[in-house]
């Protein structure tokens, strides 16, 4: 591991000295040194909460350093604004895209260049750029249209459209297809060869070390280490950032032939509006003890499979979807959390829980069905207040006050949150979207792990994920769902990452529809 | 004249002060920010205007009065609900209650004094023109200047970046913020914008459309200029149009009064209210996918986050 600040030979291209950046009492950044050569590919790894992004909004100028310098090329800058960034050549892809949903593409790259050009010419360049790069992008559809990898070739390109010499990617893979994150890697390969540096921050450790020379890991908003992270093992790294040890969630190794807890029964359901997916003669069956996980590509169909099964749309027939033997298709999420259901959707923000409320008003919101949080119509908030302190207990939740709003939570302690107010109470029938979605490792292996001891408790777990290594870490039988229809499961063991890749790629399937477009 | 003349003619005065209040609180909701004081800004530029015009006996400064005072209760506005990220809602309400009061005060001296209204355009020749002439070519200045400022609005939110920069935080401010724009000052600007415009509106209704003051006189129009907006789902060619549809039921409905309809005149006076919701409903269901609304509307903006 070298320690060394700085490199001997030539002078970095950016250089963060000694970055102390302080909210109240809480120390974000704690005397946080960085710095970036010219054309490297650098790491910047950490839990949530460690102070990455902290950091990158410094040096894009969102934030402003409570002490410390910055250098740019060995000349001290400062960065007042994200204009001044841009202009020395510094440009930044955000994890949350920082997009105008109702505005067109051109529109929205348009936004981000600092030189007044005409919309219309803006759209000649983005097609030309997005060509270049292989990041194929129609200027004039409006961003509400386009997938979460198009969305995300809409930043990479007007980042690109300034010519910039380094490129911040926030977490970029964490919402991407394994398609769609094998085009990114191709375009980031194209951007290392033109010798611009590349500041990749991620959770993912396989892919920092396939892609980046360099590694910076910050814990507690302080540098643990600097290293080489091929020279390492994700084991190591990933010891590094938590600082304790992660290990893989222990697989249910039971026997299959508990009773059936969850059945769905040929559902097929129009799609929601014009951008949903139509499910297509769905069928399931979940036994005590099984974790059983979907597969796809985004977009196909999972959100409304989710919706189909949490009660948020109803069945056309009360047959079609059936908990522990009672057909419950036409009932409420209420209902059926009454039979034991709970249910956590893919959204954190907005869907699983209400981002300006309490943790106690959002326990209520999905608890008093099932945990005795209203008596007589009123709410007994000293239960409610109970019931969080035993998720937060459980499934070691961090957070500032006592009771504070679901949104200034981090993002990795929020999923923990909304998983523990699900499994708290001991749900027959557990459904999981993209359980640790942008989840830094740590948290991701005690949510995996928890569902994993759900189904050893006997409870039937459907997992809805795009992270493949996921479900074969914790599922017994995988599906792929594809343009609305759910292939037949297949045991996890004994079955490969290509059957699966092609599933989802409507490979195996007569009407197959035209994927997105990738590039070539 | 003909009847038919004559009551095209009232619809256009009847609209006028709607398109030019509507098109600026447009503007001010395309930024993201609801102010619900159009009502209070609009009276308080009919009695500033009034007032100014009867001292000084120039009805032009009573014109700049009028968008002056709509300003200046904007700015109240933009303190409580910028300044200070205020609940828009409250703060916009409490300002047409404030409008509402201090007109009062404003004008009390000036009960009961009367101006000539404002000269209506003489175009030689064209104005002699049969039907076309009074119509289109013999309204008051405002007439005009309400239709220009729907189409500069129209180009300038459609066709310049500083317009694309407006809607960019009217549609996501936190992402705006992260691109590295003053949101709050964008904002700041529209909002004075809109006050301008609803000053500019009470001081027609005082010095064009009924050429006197009375306490109350603005009689709902800043609230129906507010439903215009949603009713022409924020786009300014739209606008135009649901104003002049209001002005005329409006009117329309006044002179089947006159000519004894057997409806109550209860009834017929809500037909405007029943036809904006029927309009409502219509939009709504047709539209599909997507809220024709600015993403933040009403969002209060704060750095901190």
């Amino acid at each position: 591991m070298d320690q060394a600040v700085g490199s001997a030979g030539s002078t970095p291209l950016v250089a963060m000295h000694a970055i102390v950046k302080t909210f109240g009492d809480l120390v974000a950044n704690d005397c946080v040194d960085l710095d970036i050569r010219e054309g490297e590919t650098h790491a910047l790894l950490g839990e949530n909460g460690a102070g990455k992004s902290t950091l990158v909004k410094i040096l894009y100028g969102l934030l402003q350093p409570t002490s410390g310098r910055i250098l740019w090329r060995g000349a001290p800058v400062s960065l007042p604004d994200p204009k001044a960034a841009r202009r020395l050549g510094i440009g930044m892809v955000f994890q949350h895209f920082s997009l105008f949903d109702a505005m067109t593409v051109a529109e929205n790259i348009a936004l981000a260049l600092d030189d007044a050009r005409a919309v219309n010419d803006v759209a000649d360049r983005v097609v030309e750029v997005s060509r270049s790069y292989g990041l194929p992008l129609e200027p004039g559809r409006e961003v509400w249209t386009l997938s979460v990898g198009e969305r995300q070739r809409i930043e990479i390109v007007r980042c690109l459209m300034q010519n910039p010499r380094l490129l911040v990617l926030d977490e970029p893979t964490s919402v991407l297809t394994p398609q769609e994150t094998g085009v990114l890697f191709e375009t980031l390969g194209r951007i290392r060869a033109e010798g611009r540096s590349i500041l990749y921050i991620s959770h993912k450790l396989e892919e920092v070390r396939t892609l980046c020379e360099r590694a910076t890991i910050l814990r507690h908003g302080k540098v643990i280490a600097a290293c080489d992270p091929r020279t390492q093992t994700a084991a190591a790294l990933a010891r590094m950032m938590v600082g304790a040890d992660v290990g893989a969630a222990r697989k249910a190794a039971g026997a299959l032939d508990g009773p059936v807890r969850l059945a769905v029964r040929g559902l097929s359901l129009p799609a929601p509006d014009d951008h949903g997916v139509a499910l297509r003669e769905v069928r399931l069956e979940v036994r005590a003890g099984e974790i059983l996980g979907v597969a796809g590509v985004a977009g196909n169909g999972q959100g409304e499979l989710f919706n189909a099964l949490s009660g948020e749309t109803p069945a056309p027939d009360a047959a079609a979807v059936v908990m522990d033997g009672v057909e419950v298709g036409r009932a409420g999420p209420n209902a059926r959390r009454a039979l034991g259901g709970a249910f956590v959707p893919e959204e954190r923000l907005g869907h699983g829980t209400a981002p300006g409320m309490t943790l106690t008003d959002n326990a209520i919101l999905t608890g008093h069905a099932t945990h005795g949080l209203v008596r007589r119509g009123f709410i007994d908030r000293a239960a409610a207040q109970a019931f969080v302190d035993r998720i937060v207990a459980a499934f070691d939740v961090r957070k500032g006050a006592r009771d504070p709003a679901a949104r200034t939570l981090s993002g990795g302690n929020l999923q923990k949150f909304v998983v523990g107010r699900e499994m708290l109470g001991d749900p027959g029938v557990l459904v999981v979207a993209q359980p640790t979605w942008g989840v830094d490792a740590g948290a991701a292996q005690i949510i995996r792990q928890a569902l994993v001891d759900r189904a050893l408790a006997g409870g039937a777990v459907v997992v809805i994920s795009q992270d493949l290594d996921e479900l074969f870490e914790i599922a017994d039988r995988i599906c792929v769902m594809f343009n609305g229809a759910l292939s037949a499961p297949a045991p996890a063991d004994g079955l490969s990452r290509e059957a699966v890749g092609l599933l989802m790629g409507g490979h195996g399937e007569s009407n197959a529809r035209e994927t997105q477009p990738c590039a070539s | 004249m003909t009847l038919l003349e004559a009551i095209l003619l009232t619809v256009i005065t009847a609209s006028t002060p709607l398109v030019i209040a509507a098109i600026g609180e447009l503007v001010v909701e395309r930024a993201g920010v609801v102010n619900l004081g159009v009502e209070g800004m609009m009276i308080m530029g009919a009695a500033c205007g009034f007032a100014a015009a009867i001292m000084t006996g120039s009805t032009f400064i009573g014109v700049l009065a009028g968008v002056g005072a709509g300003v200046a209760m904007s700015l109240i506005f933009a303190l409580l609900a910028l300044g200070l990220a205020a609940n828009q809602i409250a703060s916009g309400l409490a300002l047409t209650i404030f409008g509402l009061g201090l007109s009062g005060l404003v004008g009390a001296s000036f009960i009961g004094a009367k101006r000539e209204a404002m000269p209506k355009l003489d175009v030689p020749v064209l104005t002699d023109l049969p039907f076309v002439g009074p119509v289109v070519f013999g309204q008051d200045p405002f007439v005009y200047i309400s239709v220009l400022l729907v189409v500069s609005v129209w180009w300038f939110l459609t066709r310049t970046r500083a317009g694309l920069v407006l809607r960019a935080c009217g549609e996501n401010h936190t992402s705006a913020h992260a691109l590295g724009y003053r949101v709050l000052r964008i904002r700041l600007f529209a909002v004075m914008f809109g006050g301008g415009c609803a000053g500019l509106a009470g001081a027609y209704l005082s010095l064009a459309y009924t050429p006197f003051w009375s306490p109350g006189m603005t009689a709902g129009r800043g609230w129906i200029a507010l439903a215009i907006v949603v009713f022409a789902s924020w786009l300014p060619w739209r606008l135009l149009m649901g104003a002049y549809l209001f002005g005329g039921i409006t009117i329309l409905q006044l002179h089947a009064q006159g000519m004894g309809v057997r409806i109550p005149s209860q009834l017929l006076s809500a037909l405007p209210y029943l036809v904006t919701i029927v309009a409502l409903v219509v939009i709504s269901r047709r539209r599909s996918g997507w809220n024709a609304a600015p993403g933040a509307l009403g969002k209060p903006f704060s750095r901190d986050y």
